[in-house]
């Protein structure tokens, strides 16, 4: 081995960061946010959507648990537009960008997890407290949305931010789309300079500090915001 | 749902003023309701169409294809129109152009009677072969000699298709190793992975040559195909968009702005490195840029 | 710009030469289970370990599984498999990383051993849990008769916590099956890379992919039933949490 090179890690610094970085971080954040909103419609459509909205919902959860998400991505990059076109009866498909088609993607992919632990969340509330808001005279959408969810939230944080942080993890595969995420930003620099150990050592080394924060992070907070019965 | 869109799009057509005096088709529509044209560039085909080192498209391809932006403006009188480049690889990019993505890919793609099935070709820029390149030293000289070896190549070129089929008819027993791209095949080798790397030989001489140590590779004298022509790839069936297109290369490579374009990306030093791949124009290309052609038959640039 | 479907497409021959198209991604689908399998044997053998090892009254053992646990769950998978099919030869002395790069079967073995680990460090965890669900008078009782501590492990402890975590086992496997699609970009041929292959040679990007989305669901489906008949089986009558 000819020694490692630092100045490869130095000179593209800006790139990695202010390229990739941030990409990576901007997809994580929209996405975890539409993830969360849309999978707590999920989940709610679970519970009470009745037989053919709550077979839907099941179905969409499963299908995309089971699947990889490279193969979701390459669904959501390819067949995105025809799909738009025939929603929309367009006259051509519907031109979706890079970035648009990764938020669409980790979104959708991301919802169905977070519905899962939205799920759990709101089973593990006693129903007490359901029964309590029915008797104070609230409707359903009154109880869940004042008494059910907000006691979900703060139990779930923890779990949902985890969920982010794996969320942060899997966007590095919109490499096989060629995107430049953080982790492609590294390879092109990489190839292009030839050196593979030294950048794929630093990429390693930045997730890991990032992802370890924030998981000792998530920690702290999950004791601070407890809700001790 | 669909139907209450359709009735919305109808209402849309019916109200006055919006008819254009132009009646576009196709490309040349979406391009004009949308105000911007989305170009596929690729991210190593040096030096057609690669990224520099503060990670921007540049290339011979790519400049071509600026050529048709500004004959795109005149055409649609859109002085501010918005012109994104897409990176895409050897893999992704008939079927982004397919699905509307990208509405024109100048790279390194070679124009030949299977894609033209799925895709449309504009005038000819460049001739090259399929060769393969190997370290010097190793005893693999000629096709043959890469039997049971492990071979390299880019996912989605007419490289690695051509390596597949050499490979079935003559049983060579080759272990293809599939890339991403054209520079992770090139690392392949240079990292002893693969003993070779089959690619178009244009692309080859520019990979030895911005490589630590140029002189450590040789490329193969035997060659997967004959010399087979580079074009802009387009959308199929859109004729309108094909004829603006073709005109505008058409001019290009007949005016003496072609030649001086041609020798700046190949007998120049180029970015990022100022490397010179010191490659003069051959009497086939010449023949070609005089009289443009979007021939997919490696022969007609023979005669 | 209207897509032409062609169902038929599996049954015209593959450029490959292997057979059909079907043939090519039934080929994948192989792989893949491969992979998985030779994968999900290192990561139970390194997870139970390390699992075992967080819960073991030693600071010394505590950490080396702590740490185990950290690295391989905050570096992506893709990162991951990338050090070990990149990184790694080029830092062991030359002659072990030639013969690592000359390996045909390089792809195939660093993708079950990097997704072994990667998934080793979740099943630490859940093992860790499953033996944290126990009542600690179950350890007690072992040390009571006087069984030393890696007996208490194999005979009182390890049986029920298997037990509790059967479940969220069987959902890591899952995840293992799924995560073998990362490892085609350090070259391994599974089933997304065939369906991939089959798009490009054939242009039918609609039909691949169904393919390619229905061996998954399959696979998950068969998996899933797998294991609820495990949990049957190995169910201790009368224990809540089995």
């Amino acid at each position: 081995m000819t020694g490692f090179d630092w100045g490869v890690i130095w000179r593209s610094l800006p790139y990695l960061f202010l390229d990739g970085m941030r990409f990576s971080l901007t997809l994580t954040f929209l996405a975890a946010a539409g993830g969360v909103v849309l999978g707590t419609g999920i989940a709610l459509l679970r519970l009470a959507g009745g037989r053919v909205l709550g077979a839907v919902a099941t179905g969409y959860v499963n299908l995309m648990r089971s699947l990889p998400l490279v193969l979701v991505i390459f669904w959501f990059y390819f067949l995105v537009p025809y799909i738009g076109q025939w929603v929309t009866g367009a006259s051509r498909p519907v031109q979706v960008g890079a970035f648009a088609s990764s938020l669409l993607t980790f979104t959708l992919f991301e919802a169905a997890y977070f519905s899962e632990i939205v799920r759990a969340g709101i089973g593990s509330i006693p129903r007490g407290q359901m029964a309590a808001g029915f008797a104070l005279g609230l409707t359903y959408r009154q109880v869940m949305g004042s008494v059910i969810l907000p006691q979900v939230f703060r139990t779930m944080l923890p779990v949902l931010l985890t969920q982010t942080i794996v969320l942060f993890q899997d966007t590095s595969l919109v490499y096989v789309l060629s995107i430049t995420d953080f982790m492609g930003a590294a390879s092109k620099v990489a190839q292009r300079d030839g050196r593979l150990v030294e950048m794929y050592v630093f990429a390693a080394v930045i997730y890991f500090a990032v992802c370890y924060a924030a998981s000792q992070g998530v920690r702290r907070l999950g004791g601070r915001i407890a809700i001790i019965r | 749902m669909r139907l209450a869109a359709l009735a919305l799009v109808l209402l849309a057509l019916l109200r006055p003023g919006t008819a254009a005096a132009e009646d576009l088709t196709g490309t040349l529509q979406k391009i004009k309701e949308t105000g911007a044209v989305v170009i596929g560039v690729r991210d190593s085909s040096i030096p057609f169409s690669y990224l520099d080192d503060r990670q921007k498209p540049i290339g011979f391809a790519v400049d071509i294809c600026m050529k048709v932006v500004d004959a795109l403006k005149a055409r649609l009188d859109m002085p501010g129109l918005k012109v994104t480049l897409t990176p895409v690889t050897g893999s992704t990019r008939i079927p982004l152009l397919a699905n509307g993505t990208i509405d024109m890919e100048c790279g390194s793609t070679t124009n030949n009677p299977a894609r033209q099935k799925q895709v449309a070709f504009s005038n000819t820029y460049f001739l090259t072969a399929s060769r393969f390149v190997t370290k010097e030293g190793t005893a693999v000289t000629d096709i043959d000699s890469l039997r049971g070896k492990a071979v390299a190549s880019a996912s989605g070129t007419t490289n690695i298709a051509q390596l597949t089929a050499v490979n079935l008819t003559w049983k060579l027993g080759v272990n293809i190793l599939t890339a991403r791209e054209h520079a992770e095949a090139f690392l392949l080798v240079e990292t002893g992975r693969a003993v070779a790397c089959v690619m178009d030989d244009v692309l080859l001489a520019s990979f030895i040559a911005g490589s630590k140590t140029p002189g450590a590779y040789r490329i193969s004298e035997d060659a997967f195909s004959q010399p087979e022509p580079y074009s802009i790839m387009l959308r199929k069936d859109d004729p309108a968009f094909k004829q603006l297109v073709d005109g505008a290369t058409s001019s290009l490579f007949r005016s003496p702005e072609g030649r001086v374009l041609y020798n700046r990306w190949f007998t120049q030093p180029i970015p990022p490195r100022n490397i010179n791949l010191n490659l003069p124009m051959s009497p086939q290309l010449e023949r070609a840029f005089q009289n443009p052609t979007d021939s997919a038959d490696p022969d007609h640039y023979n005669s | 710009m209207t897509y032409n479907w062609n169902w038929r497409i599996f049954w015209e021959p593959s450029p490959e030469g292997i057979g059909t198209y079907w043939d090519m991604l039934l080929g994948g689908l192989v792989t893949t289970l491969e992979v998985s399998a030779l994968a999900w044997i290192v990561a139970l053998a390194m997870g139970c370990i390390m699992g075992v090892l967080r819960t073991v009254p030693s600071r010394l053992a505590q950490a080396v599984g702590a740490a185990w646990v950290e690295l391989f769950r905050n570096i992506p998978l893709l990162v991951q498999l990338f050090l070990w099919y990149f990184v790694l030869p080029e830092v062991v002395p030359v002659a072990l990383g030639d013969w690592m790069k000359s390996l045909q079967s390089a792809p195939f073995v660093i993708s079950a051993v990097g997704i072994g680990c990667f998934m080793s460090a979740r099943v630490a965890e859940q093992v860790r849990a499953g033996l944290g669900a126990l009542p600690r008078g179950q350890r007690m009782a072992g040390t009571a008769l006087g069984l030393t501590l890696p007996q208490t492990y194999r005979y009182v402890l390890l049986p029920m916590a298997f037990r509790i975590v059967l479940p969220p086992l069987t959902s890591e496997m899952i995840s293992t099956v799924k995560n073998t699609s990362v490892a085609l970009t350090i070259g391994l041929v599974e089933l997304t890379a065939r369906a991939r292959a089959m798009q490009e040679f054939s242009f039918q990007v609609f039909e691949a992919f169904t393919a390619a989305t229905v061996a998954y669901m399959v696979v998950n489906l068969a998996a899933t039933l797998l294991m609820r008949w495990l949990e049957r089986r190995v169910r201790v009558p009368g224990y809540v949490a089995a």
